[in-house]
């Protein structure tokens, strides 16, 4: 290995991520530490520059630490390490072994995360410059072809041909609906009226999903560009950026991302001295998922509440204040300008045949390596899970797989060599939706699992229509029941038929899909249904009032882990000494059972009344 | 709901922080944010004030008000708790720290304790899913916090360990 590094002639960067996850493990300390150590040092001649990143989307192993050019990535980098870092490293060229990752499966230390299984099976289109390029730097982004297929389209293209070039490269919308996005963009330059919209979705609100959130922090000018060229194809001459409030470094970022376009001559009037002139206001969100469904999120830049509204007309035609809007989400957007710059045909090479190019999802749950993951269309659930995402935490067994959020559904082991595109999760009984992929494991009870999301959606239904608001009530209620152990088996059919009412008749999408997690779970896990039902017993120790746990004395050790762990002091025990857990104390939160390396808690029946 | 008199002190601040916007239904939502994140929750003054400015009846600016999570009518506590609630953080036991966190401070989420400290809020995903379970505590992030380490962040914010006898409100 190059241990030495040549002095003088290249530039040493260090890069440090400060997306959401990073800055959370402390990432702002190691960038403020490499800072003041490097102002130790000016006899040095090539001085190396600490810049802030986006999220890397690497975030299980943050604060991540990078040096350019010999693509060196240092994990869990704290503080303290910031000496080392400077002293050995950067001056004398040695690599910090205990810093760097190390592959579970081979033993081996790597240098570069490129290098590892979870960067090496991607393809990154959305997410080309996340990491790479400082997100407050408009000349970061302006290295790495930013603004370049603006350029191309005001001086080579006319507007149908961007809308050509997008349609050709079967773009479909990224935030769940799947919708082609060169269709979309045809209605609303054949719509009539001088005055159109754009708008960019970044009302991220699926949990377990993150994927704009880091786009929106790591690169605003790609998805400034991309509403630059949507607004030049459809005739726009005014465009809103609509972001979660509680994504503050996003706001913060894209607030400056639109200034520096402003000043760069990118936004505003006569944008690079052509006739065409647009501009984009940022408007913060109120917090209501509904708002992520388009009529409920124009409502509320409009000032008022978010609710839906029927869809007879298309936003296309009459969207923000009554004029042709086109919306579109923050992914999408972002692959606007490499679909433009590159053409149609290198975008649609990508992907499979319906579904073209790549998709970035964000890997979390019971999986070792959580992150965001972008990999082409068509990639199975097996290689994200297995390959990239480094198979089930603690090596338990995998469950199923909850992907598309509260409006998804859960898949089970058997589909796992599903190929991953819009049209094979529908049919699976599941969607897309924006990308969210959470592991489960055989911790996790599916019927608790379909609970939350109901429970989720009952707080998020804004009460509009009928059937979503009295539907997801009902669920709830009956599932509920079902965790408590007071389910009745002709519960199953009743929630099934709730169910295909609200797919039927509720107004927006987000009522019609609402009841994905109960069908999905109980297309695949009847059984755990029934086992809560019929037996009273939750498989998976989650649902409080149908679980006990209690120590096998053969197999506990001593260790004292779950002693520590027990917030309700129900355990005891001493050191190398059997320990027990006192029943009346015990609050069933199951930590005990989760910590226990040994299998030594084990889930016990609870007498439960009968039915 | 009275308009408390100690509103009136601070009326002007209101007026400024809402003229920093075009008197227009848009500036509705952007208004409303800057208000309650300069005093933590909207004072019905603001509110009546607000109305004026935009031109959008007080029902209106209510029905916002409510419908919207993140604005509230009563104030909220100086230290705001929030643990995510998201799958990632649920799936790993998001549950159990809120029950944590009601034994050590008395309230349940959605609640501010009676001396105006501490709130306690659940929040539907933060995006920050690989440190699950994740909590917030005003703007500093707490990843992978077991509900042992609870009465270290409480105590950071002042508070005591188990036994806050304080009742929500």
């Amino acid at each position: 290995m190059d241990m030495i590094i040549k002095a003088h002639d290249d530039r040493q960067t260090i890069l440090v991520c400060c997306g959401t996850g990073c800055t959370a493990n402390g990432a702002r300390d190691v960038f403020n530490a490499l800072q003041s150590k490097l102002k130790d040092h000016p006899d040095i001649e090539v001085l190396p520059v600490v810049k802030a990143t986006g999220c890397n989307g690497w975030c299980e192993k943050g604060p991540l630490v990078r040096i350019i050019p010999r693509d060196i990535t240092y994990c869990s980098v704290k503080a303290q390490d910031a000496d080392e870092i400077v002293d050995k490293t950067l001056l004398e060229g040695i690599l910090i072994k205990r810093l760097l990752y190390r592959d579970p499966v081979s033993k081996e230390h790597l240098a570069s995360h490129h290098l590892t299984d979870f960067y090496r099976k991607q393809h990154k289109i959305a997410l080309r410059n996340i990491g790479e390029i400082d997100p407050a730097q408009i000349s970061d982004y302006l290295e790495r072809e930013g603004y370049q297929a603006l350029k191309k389209a005001l001086q080579k293209m006319d507007s149908q041909e961007v809308i050509d070039t997008v349609k050709a490269a079967g773009l479909r919308g990224r935030g769940g609906g799947g919708f082609p996005a060169g269709n979309k963009w045809q209605a609303c330059r054949n719509a009539s009226g001088q005055e159109k919209y754009i708008i960019c979705n970044g009302d991220e609100g699926d949990p377990g999903a993150f994927m704009d959130r880091s786009i929106m922090e790591g690169d605003p000018h790609t998805v400034i560009e991309g509403m630059i060229l949507g607004a030049y194809a459809v005739g726009a001459s005014h465009g809103y950026i609509y972001v979660r409030d509680e994504y503050d470094l996003a706001v913060q970022n894209l607030g400056q991302a639109i200034k520096d376009a402003h000043s760069h001559g990118y936004l505003g009037n006569r944008i690079m001295d052509s006739d065409f002139s647009f501009d984009i206001e940022l408007v913060r969100g109120g917090g209501a998922f509904v708002c992520g469904e388009e009529t409920a999120l124009m409502a509320s830049i409009e000032g008022r509440t978010g609710e839906p509204r029927d869809k007879y007309v298309y936003p296309t035609e009459k969207g923000l204040w009554g004029k042709p809007t086109v919306i579109n989400n923050v992914e999408t957007w972002a692959n606007i300008p490499v679909i433009i710059l590159h053409g149609a045909e290198a975008f649609a090479a990508v992907g499979t045949e319906n579904s073209k190019g790549t998709k970035v999802f964000s890997l979390v749950g019971k999986v070792v390596n959580t992150g965001l993951v972008e990999v082409p269309m068509g990639t199975t659930l097996r290689e994200i899970i297995y390959e990239i995402g480094g198979g089930v935490l603690k090596k338990r067994s995998f469950k199923a797989v909850q992907t598309g959020g509260p409006s998804g559904g859960c898949i089970p082991a058997s589909l796992l060599d599903l190929p991953v595109d819009f049209d094979s999760l529908t049919e699976a009984g599941s969607m897309m939706g924006s990308g969210g992929l959470i592991v489960m494991d055989d911790h996790t009870c599916m019927v608790e699992v379909a609970r939350y999301y109901v429970n989720f959606l009952a707080g998020e239904s804004c009460g509009k229509c009928t059937p979503c608001r009295e539907g997801i009530r009902a669920l709830l209620e009956i599932l509920t029941d079902i965790c408590n152990g007071q389910g009745r088996m002709e519960d199953l059919q009743l929630m099934e038929d709730i169910c295909l009412t609200m797919q039927e008749a509720s107004l927006c999408a987000l009522g019609r899909t609402a009841p994905n997690p109960v069908l999905s779970t109980l297309r695949y896990f009847r059984d755990e249904y029934i086992e809560h039902i019929k037996n009273h017993y939750c498989p998976a120790g989650v649902c409080r009032e149908l679980t006990t746990f209690y120590i096998d004395p053969e197999k506990c050790t001593g260790c004292t882990l779950c002693v520590k762990q027990c917030s309700a002091d129900a355990i005891k025990g001493e050191k190398k000494q059997v320990h027990t857990i006192n029943e009346s104390e015990c609050i069933r939160c199951g930590e005990c059972y989760r910590v226990c390396a040994f299998d030594a808690v084990q889930l016990g029946r609870r007498d439960h009344h009968e039915n | 709901m009275q308009i408390d008199v100690n509103e009136y002190k601070h009326e002007n601040e209101y007026k400024e922080l809402i003229e920093n916007y075009a008197g227009k239904p848009e500036s509705l939502l952007a208004i409303m944010q800057d208000i309650q994140k300069q005093y933590n929750y909207l004072p019905r003054l603001a509110i009546s004030l607000i109305s004026r400015h935009v031109g959008i009846p007080v029902s209106r600016v209510y029905a916002m008000a409510s419908f919207y999570k993140a604005f509230s009518l009563t104030p909220k506590g100086r230290f705001v708790f929030r643990v995510c609630d998201g799958t990632a953080c649920h799936i790993k036991n998001s549950e159990t720290l809120l029950d944590q966190l009601q034994k050590s401070l008395g309230i349940k989420p959605g609640e501010t304790t009676t001396d105006g400290m501490y709130s306690v809020e659940t929040v539907n995903c933060l995006g920050a899913c690989a440190l699950a379970p994740v909590m917030v505590v005003n703007g500093k992030v707490y990843g992978k916090v077991s509900p042992g380490d609870l009465e270290g962040i409480i105590k950071e914010y002042g508070g005591q360990n188990h036994g806050y006898d304080n009742q929500g409100s």
